[in-house]
């Protein structure tokens, strides 16, 4: 089954929803395709304070609304699929699916985003919602009175790891090095934090359990001894990785696997733009994503009407 | 009062709940909040709710007092995820599952238990 549109944009955070807003404004017959939850990065924001003209807001209330706006549009939006194949280098472009849909544009705006960073470790999808959690805020109340793990030694592990604070009676902080990525802030404020621990140089190994996880088995690094550490829940903060594995093989990436892009937001292939968290800059917020958006749909345009 | 804000229909009282399973042969509900672990099962509801008639989609807001009847119900001992997502069939529960699903994931279930 193949669907036809006149723009194609890869992706639903903050830079892919005003993609759909402007193109599909400007009349083009837009579809959002996207592979993990409407909003990207920002429906992981608690709060969003800094967006001009809105005093204050949730991430996802914010992503929700433009989600409401690109629809209103007539912009369709397909989340949660899983993308299999990329034809985009010629005139038509084309985007095979994993459940057998194609759709086909005559331009594409690539806005992947990220996604968590999972641990692959064996147990680990066994007790994902019975004991494991990428969440804090979702999970963080499950856990009240119990003892966690959380893996990771950046910015979101540590201030998660505060945060668990208010539920759990104990935090253990496990990082592989012997310093953390985070900010100094964050790092102190952990630190001078009584129910938190840290075991590091230490990698987890193994989650072990029966209906809900009970341990788990880790590996101090400089000597490879391995020990097991009861546990009730583990959470894992270890990073993002940029969704652009797929387009590596046709599209210009530099070597954070960033996607490189001109001041149009125009990539190595003619009809292919890039925008948001996904293309090589140095700042990423919402407004910077908006901001991309909204260039690479109307080159987007400009590239259709030529 | 509703709390979710999502296209898909809030169920507010565990009566509620009763008399839709009890109306309809298959019935998904999906108890949570509004977060990152939640909001991609409600915009896949969204999207199946066009394309599955036979299927009735419907939230439930996890904090809600009634939403006990889920929160408590012994297909979800051990649920340390959310959302807790309810699959029922003739009014009894067919499925439970705790923390993020997919699309692929949830359609298997769709089609192996309605």
């Amino acid at each position: 089954m193949e669907e036809k549109f006149d723009l194609m944009i890869i992706g639903a955070g903050a830079a892919g929803l005003t993609s759909g807003i402007y193109g599909s404004r400007a009349k083009l017959k837009t579809v959002i395709l996207n592979e993990g939850a409407i909003g990207g990065q920002m429906v992981l924001t608690e709060e969003v304070a800094n967006y001009p003209g809105v005093e204050s807001t949730k991430g996802y209330m914010l992503a929700n609304t433009m989600k409401l706006q690109a629809k209103n549009f007539g912009c369709k939006i397909k989340s949660n699929i899983k993308i299999e194949e990329y034809d985009i280098s010629g005139e038509l472009k084309t985007v095979k699916l994993e459940d057998g849909r194609i759709f086909q544009a005559d331009a594409v705006i690539l806005t992947p985003g990220g996604r968590p960073r999972t641990l692959n470790l064996p147990g680990e999808d066994r007790f994902k919602g019975t004991g494991i959690s990428f969440c804090a805020t979702c999970d963080g109340d499950f856990f009240t009175g119990r003892e966690v793990i959380v893996v990771g030694g950046g910015n979101s592990a540590l201030e998660e790891a505060v945060a668990l604070t208010n539920f759990a009676t104990k935090v253990t902080i496990v990082h592989q090095f012997d310093q953390f990525q985070a900010f100094e802030h964050a790092v102190k404020e952990a630190k001078n934090n009584p129910k938190i621990h840290f075991i590091m140089e230490s990698e987890l190994r193994e989650f072990i359990g029966e209906e809900g996880l009970k341990k788990v088995m880790m590996e101090h690094l400089p000597t490879g001894k391995i020990t097991e550490m009861n546990t009730d829940g583990v959470f894992i903060f270890v990073g993002y990785l940029p969704n652009t594995e797929i387009l590596a093989d046709f599209i210009s990436l530099n070597e954070s696997k960033e996607i490189i892009v001109d001041s149009d937001m125009k990539t190595n292939i003619p009809g292919v733009f890039a925008a948001g968290d996904c293309i090589a800059k140095k700042y990423r917020q919402v407004t910077t994503a908006v901001a991309d958006g909204t260039i690479a749909a109307l080159s987007a345009a400009e590239f259709l009407r030529n | 009062m509703k709390h979710l804000q999502t296209a898909i229909h809030e169920i507010e009282t565990a009566a509620e709940l009763e008399k839709i399973i009890s109306e309809n042969e298959n019935v998904m509900v999906c108890c949570g909040r509004m977060g990152p672990m939640c909001i991609p099962v409600y915009d896949v509801m969204e999207e199946l709710e066009e394309e599955r008639e036979n299927v009735k989609f419907y939230s439930m807001a996890f904090d809600a007092h009634e939403a006990a009847i889920i929160r408590n119900a012994p297909e979800c001992r051990g649920f340390m995820g959310l959302p807790f997502t309810m699959y029922y069939k003739g009014g009894n529960v067919a499925q439970a599952t705790t923390s993020i699903q997919n699309r692929q994931m949830i359609t298997t279930i769709l089609d192996e238990k309605f």
